[in-house]
């Protein structure tokens, strides 16, 4: 699994497209890409994180998604730093065999990295800003993989 | 030791990081932040729902009780909130 923390811009259909190359062992694919929303007032929003502790979280989940799933490769990828209203902020792309391993494990990924990735991320709306608290639902989602 | 902050805890606290002899009689998580409670306001503001705050010792998720010894990284930052 490729894993990749950034502050640029990405092409979720490039990421795939290269680590697909000319396999062709490969049945599914799963992607997902997250977006700063903006229709609530929001200006922009600055994600901080914790570095090497990112890469190492992000890690230990791709694995344990390995461990429950047959997947053939993926790639995560989250941003920092300051992004704008319908900028990418994160993206999970899972290559397998059969449709219901990608499904899962792409949900998976991006429920476990929701509380358990360190980012964190200010809003700002104008001159307001505030931190972004976390919500149950995130943690009943990640729970429900237990 | 290393203390590292994240996101309202870092503004609070007013410092990213700072390097500490771990204090005497420390033993865990909770006895850490008495110590630092003391040292300065910032600090008090900071930990002054513990609920709130999450703690990594050498980056990985441990909870409140956990011990910390010389030479640990010790990070506090809010739950977090990416994706």
């Amino acid at each position: 699994m490729h894993i990749k923390v950034q502050t640029d811009k990405f092409d979720g259909a490039e990421e795939i497209s290269n680590i697909f190359g000319d396999r062709i062992d490969i049945g599914a694919v799963v992607s997902f890409t997250g977006y700063v929303r903006g229709d609530d007032g929001l200006t922009s929003m600055t994600l901080e994180h914790y570095p090497g502790m990112v890469e190492k979280m992000l890690g230990e989940i791709a694995k344990e998604a390995a461990k429950r799933w047959a997947i053939e490769d993926g790639v995560i990828i989250h941003r920092y730093g300051t992004l704008y209203p319908g900028d990418p902020i994160v993206f999970v792309g899972i290559l397998s065999t059969h449709r219901g391993e990608a499904f899962e494990a792409a949900c998976f990924l991006m429920d476990w990295l929701k509380t358990k990735a360190p980012f964190w991320k200010l809003e700002e709306k104008g001159k307001h800003k505030d931190w972004v608290e976390a919500k149950d639902k995130d943690n009943v989602a990640t729970k429900q993989w237990e | 030791m290393k203390l590292v902050y994240f996101a309202w805890v870092r503004e609070r606290i007013g410092k990213s990081d700072e390097d500490l002899s771990c204090p005497e009689g420390v033993g865990d998580i909770n006895a850490l932040v008495d110590h630092l409670i003391n040292l300065a306001e910032g600090y008090k503001n900071a930990f002054e729902n513990r609920d709130k705050v999450k703690v990594a010792i050498n980056q990985n998720h441990v909870n409140w009780d956990h011990p910390v010894k010389e030479g640990d990284e010790v990070a506090f930052f809010p739950p977090v909130t990416g994706g």
